[in-house]
């Protein structure tokens, strides 16, 4: 490997290219993968396996007692029965919002996230910023994210340090009676169902 | 290992930065990289957890200043070759110099694509009855493995309470010591921050982890 090369400034992505496609060339030539299949690797989680699912289950939580109560018993399950969401992974763990506890989800050792309902990391989880302060202070996080909640709220962060993975469900907004999950849907966003942001205000969505 | 992948409580690292509309990708490679990881997990030479012991074993100066999908690549390379799936002179060369090693299956294709992207599964029968109750205090260990563990620094000598119970679970620890499965209990350990963090620390917050049985003790 030529390590030296990496700090080169410009030429530095068009060298991680170039290396990628090597080993992607090694191992198609040795009959180890097909390359349309990582095509459409690529294509679902650019399309396909995202936030969205995350926030078709929040909003059929805040519209259906019933399944509110499934989710938080196990999330899993109750995902898995949605058709709009087919089966997701073991362990999803859903933690509700309250007006006195505010949840937060974070990984300290590496990026474990909830992919099968919130699709890949954004940049910000994986920091090392989000990371390492998330624990100690999250309210300063919360303030990186133009979030303040009130003294008295509690805090509750959970570390993602095994196979285990946690999903918040935010409280639904004041104003919003009578909605449809569709319409609901509009105002989860990936933030709040990892506990960085709250859902957007109704009278922000037209 | 005591590790600068720990990062759980750390300073210096600046602000928390949200990208507005972010892509999924960044750039084209990076999306080549996340598929061809979970394409070769398909040939199971390695599990997650050796993956993520392979991310912290690179040094300080790699795993601080390398982007996370190029930390991937190279751990990707790096465990490719040294399972012997290829060869360091057919990446120098950038193509294949010899046959693949027979992993008693075929090439990754569009048909394995779906079960690619669900996670996994490792909850496994337990092997004992749980040491410990919902509801009981207990103690993150002050234990100091040099090889891979999931019981964050910043939890090891603290007491806090067990707040979930996930059943048995396929213990990191030793699966990437070469060690096998050793399913454990998978606890959620709820701690208040001032026992944390000290008595300046936000009284209003708490903090857990997943706690494998052997990582705690009873207080």
């Amino acid at each position: 490997m030529t390590e030296q090369h990496h700090d080169e400034g410009s030429s530095h992505l068009t060298e991680m290219d170039l290396r990628v496609r090597a080993l992607e060339t090694i191992l198609v030539e040795k009959g180890y993968i097909e390359s349309a299949a990582l095509d459409r690797i690529v294509e679902l989680y650019e399309t396909k396996i995202g936030p969205h699912i995350g926030a078709q289950l929040i909003a059929k939580a805040w519209s259906d007692r019933g399944f509110r109560q499934a989710l938080l018993e196990d999330a899993s399950k109750a995902a898995s029965t949605l058709a709009e969401t087919g089966r997701v992974g073991e362990h999803l763990i859903a933690v509700e919002n309250t007006p006195q506890v505010h949840n937060m989800v974070v990984c300290t050792l590496c990026s474990c996230y909830p992919t099968d309902v919130l699709g890949l990391p954004p940049t910000w989880y994986k920091s090392f910023a989000y990371r390492s302060r998330t624990v100690k202070d999250p309210r300063s996080v919360l303030a990186d994210f133009g979030v303040t909640l009130p003294a008295e709220t509690e805090i509750r962060v959970w570390d993602s340090t095994a196979e285990t993975r946690y999903l918040v469900v935010p409280m639904r907004p004041a104003g919003t009676e009578g909605w449809s999950e569709a319409q609901l849907a509009k105002l989860i966003t990936r933030d709040c169902m990892i506990g960085a942001g709250l859902p957007i205000k109704p009278s922000e969505v037209a | 290992m005591d590790g600068v992948h720990d990062m759980g409580g750390m300073d210096g690292f600046g602000k928390v930065e949200p990208e507005p509309n972010e892509p999924v990708f960044h750039y084209r490679w990076e999306g080549r990289v996340l598929a061809m990881s979970r394409a070769i997990g398909v040939f199971r030479a390695w599990t997650i957890d050796t993956s993520r012991y392979a991310i912290e074993l690179m040094a300080p100066s790699i795993y601080l200043t390398r982007s996370y999908y190029e930390k991937w690549f190279l751990r990707n390379q790096n465990l490719l070759i040294e399972r012997g799936l290829i060869d360091a002179d057919e990446v120098a060369a950038g193509r294949a110099l010899r046959p693949a090693k027979n992993m008693n299956r075929g090439p990754f294709t569009l048909a394995d694509v779906e079960k690619v992207t669900k996670r996994g599964s490792y909850g496994r029968p337990a092997q004992a009855p749980a040491k410990f109750k919902v509801g009981e205090r207990v103690r993150g260990k002050n234990i100091h493995p040099t090889t891979h563990t999931r019981l964050p620094r910043y939890a090891r000598g603290h007491v806090g309470v067990v707040e979930r119970l996930h059943g048995a679970h396929v213990f990191p620890d030793s699966v990437t010591t070469g060690k096998g499965e050793d399913p454990q209990w998978l606890y959620t350990v709820r701690f208040d921050a001032q026992e944390l963090w000290g008595a300046d620390a936000d009284p209003k917050l708490k903090v857990s982890i997943e706690a494998f049985e052997p990582y705690l003790e009873h207080v």
